[in-house]
């Protein structure tokens, strides 16, 4: 084949790759999608934009639209008012919790994982059990927890009982999301690995772990998210000390007043600060990696 | 040796899985005996549990038409939340992966779309009220446009408003998961495919679906299995007017039923486990780590 002929096949190859740009690539169904998408995210963002406009209300404001005023009347009102009960206290113990949370379900999630991935006699029943742990009514769990702390004359408190309770909800959910990230994992990297004359240690540290990186975030902001919000299972068990969702839900039940929506755009800002973290974490990694791998 | 090999594989996996056992055994599966238990006792009337063995609470349960009509509200608000959560979930993961040329703006897109589920249910659910209240917004446009002479009730405190929470908080369980099993669908399979003459139908049908299949049983898993035993959603976007199994079980609890409260509380458990048995019997989930 002489070069012009080369020259020639590759051009039509890569006109017909343009032709399929053009056409194919953002065709009719990439619209209707895109449309699609847009609606999620109004109909997701939405509602809540809607309260954080109306929480800038000034003293006369309620809690539907038209807006009265401008003012930070309510973000005041929302630290200062002793009726709004321990927002900021709250607020400190709940955000503990859930980085308590998310570390043990992404390292527990992670050892699971890994143990799941190879038959050992009783995993089955260990699996159903988690299976179990995931079904059973928040509420019900909560309150037998609470029972049994209070049989063996503990004293339940945030950190401890609610703790282990959030856990028994949040560890089905990341195992089961680490089970969909491990498939992605060939077991031939592994042995590879070991070939080459990796302890079973290095392998999970320098092959396993980077590998599986993007997935573990995936966890962690499952559990974050799970324990952060949680209500059903810590309603009983956090003890004298409320955290967020049920400083919430007291507050519901006695204040009425945009007070509320200014919560929401507090809670709001604070999760768009955690999650450009995250964003750039996920970057770094990313980075690192296409830097190791340029270097190699 | 093949002896001793086995061993080894069962220590390390019990080593691996000591956490998780250590952590469901004192919240799990001690307090769901304790229920258990409790629901075959009688209780006094009063409060008081008396330690006499009894079928009466499941006898109560199973003859009540009540337990019937909860289970099918319930049953009801979990179907229609499932098929639209699994409609948009499928959709924009779709969006995502396959029509968002550059991975890092696709992940910035998809935690876009979880940031709202960082901020408390309870101030989710709230936030419709200015959108779908009698002076909402929806109202107002609606009394504007002529289309309506009179507010429509049927937006908040009904059932139409328990779906659309649902919904709005659901979604991201059935994105996640499907995104994930999604990104992992190599990129030239479907180019390959459409090379071969497939329609964009042929290639959601025959290559995308069966291969996030696990993404969509994990998602239904968990849309399910918080639907079937929430009753915070049902309480506050139905207005009280509609009662849920685990609203049923609130209520019991504070009139102190203790052991029929009990007794609905297994059942649930049970036919939420059930459900879900079904749908790891049609993926099996953990087929996909070897």
């Amino acid at each position: 084949m002489s070069a012009t002929d080369n020259a020639l096949a590759e051009q039509a190859v890569r006109g017909r790759a343009a032709g399929r740009r053009r056409t194919g690539g953002r065709s009719w169904t990439f619209y209707v999608l895109l449309a699609l998408f847009i609606f999620y995210v109004i109909a997701l963002y939405g509602p809540m934009i809607c309260i954080y406009i109306l929480s800038f209300q000034d003293v006369r404001g309620g809690l539907v639209f038209p807006m009265k005023g401008f003012s930070l009347h309510w973000f005041v009102d929302l630290f200062t008012q002793v009726r709004t009960g321990d927002v900021k206290g709250s607020f400190d113990r709940s955000f503990k919790l859930a980085i308590i949370v998310t570390i043990l379900t992404v390292v527990i999630s992670f050892m699971s994982g890994l143990a799941f991935r190879k038959r050992f006699r009783g995993d089955t029943i260990v699996f159903y059990l988690m299976i179990g742990s995931l079904v059973a009514p928040g509420l019900v769990l909560g309150i037998g927890i609470g029972l049994i702390w209070s049989y063996l004359g503990l004293e339940a408190s945030w950190y401890t009982s609610a703790l282990g309770a959030q856990l028994s909800w949040t560890l089905p959910f990341g195992i089961l999301v680490m089970f969909a990230v491990m498939s992605r994992f060939q077991n031939a990297w592994e042995e590879a690995a070991r070939d080459l004359g990796a302890s079973p240690m290095q392998t999970i540290r320098l092959v396993v772990l980077p590998i599986i990186a993007p997935g573990l975030i995936a966890v962690a902001l499952f559990g974050f998210t799970l324990s952060y919000d949680e209500f059903a299972r810590t309603l009983q068990t956090a003890g004298s000390l409320n955290t967020l969702p049920l400083e919430i839900w007291s507050m519901t039940l006695n204040v009425t007043s945009p007070s509320l929506y200014s919560l929401g755009t507090v809670t709001t800002i604070i999760s768009f600060v955690i999650i450009g973290v995250s964003l750039g974490a996920i970057y770094l990694i990313q980075k690192r990696r296409a830097a190791r791998v340029a270097n190699d | 040796m093949a002896l001793s090999a086995r061993m080894k594989r069962n220590v390390t996996g019990w080593a691996l899985i000591l956490p998780l056992v250590l952590i469901l055994i004192p919240f799990f599966v001690l307090p769901i005996i304790g229920v258990a238990v409790t629901s075959f006792l009688e209780s006094d009337g009063f409060g008081g549990i008396i330690p006499n063995f009894t079928w009466d609470n499941y006898l109560t349960l199973f003859s009540s038409d009540l337990t019937f009509n909860l289970y099918w509200s319930t049953v009801k608000f979990t179907f229609f939340t499932w098929v639209f959560s699994l409609f948009f979930g499928f959709w924009v993961a779709y969006f995502l992966v396959f029509h968002v040329r550059n991975q890092l703006f696709a992940l910035g897109l998809f935690l876009l779309c979880t940031v709202p589920f960082w901020t408390s249910n309870i101030i989710r659910m709230i936030s419709w009220i200015p959108l779908l209240g009698k002076e909402g917004l929806i109202n107002s446009a609606l009394l504007a446009a002529g289309i309506i002479d009179q507010p429509l009730e049927v937006l908040l405190f009904s059932s139409l408003a328990v779906v659309i929470a649902y919904v709005h908080q659901l979604t991201i369980f059935m994105i996640v998961p499907i995104f994930n099993s999604m990104a992992r669908i190599d990129k030239r399979l479907v180019e390959a495919a459409v090379d071969a003459g497939a329609s964009k139908f042929d290639v959601v049908r025959l290559i995308v679906l069966p291969m996030c299949k696990s993404g969509i049983a994990l998602g239904s898993i968990f849309v399910v299995s918080i639907v079937m035993g929430d009753f915070f959603v049902v309480k506050v976007m139905s207005g009280g007017g509609t009662a849920s199994v685990v609203g049923a079980f609130y209520e019991d609890i504070g009139v102190l039923q203790y052991p029929s409260a009990a007794a609905s509380a297994i059942l649930l458990t049970v036919i939420v486990f059930l459900m879900v048995v079904a749908i790891l019997r049609t993926v099996d989930v953990r087929k996909e780590l070897s």
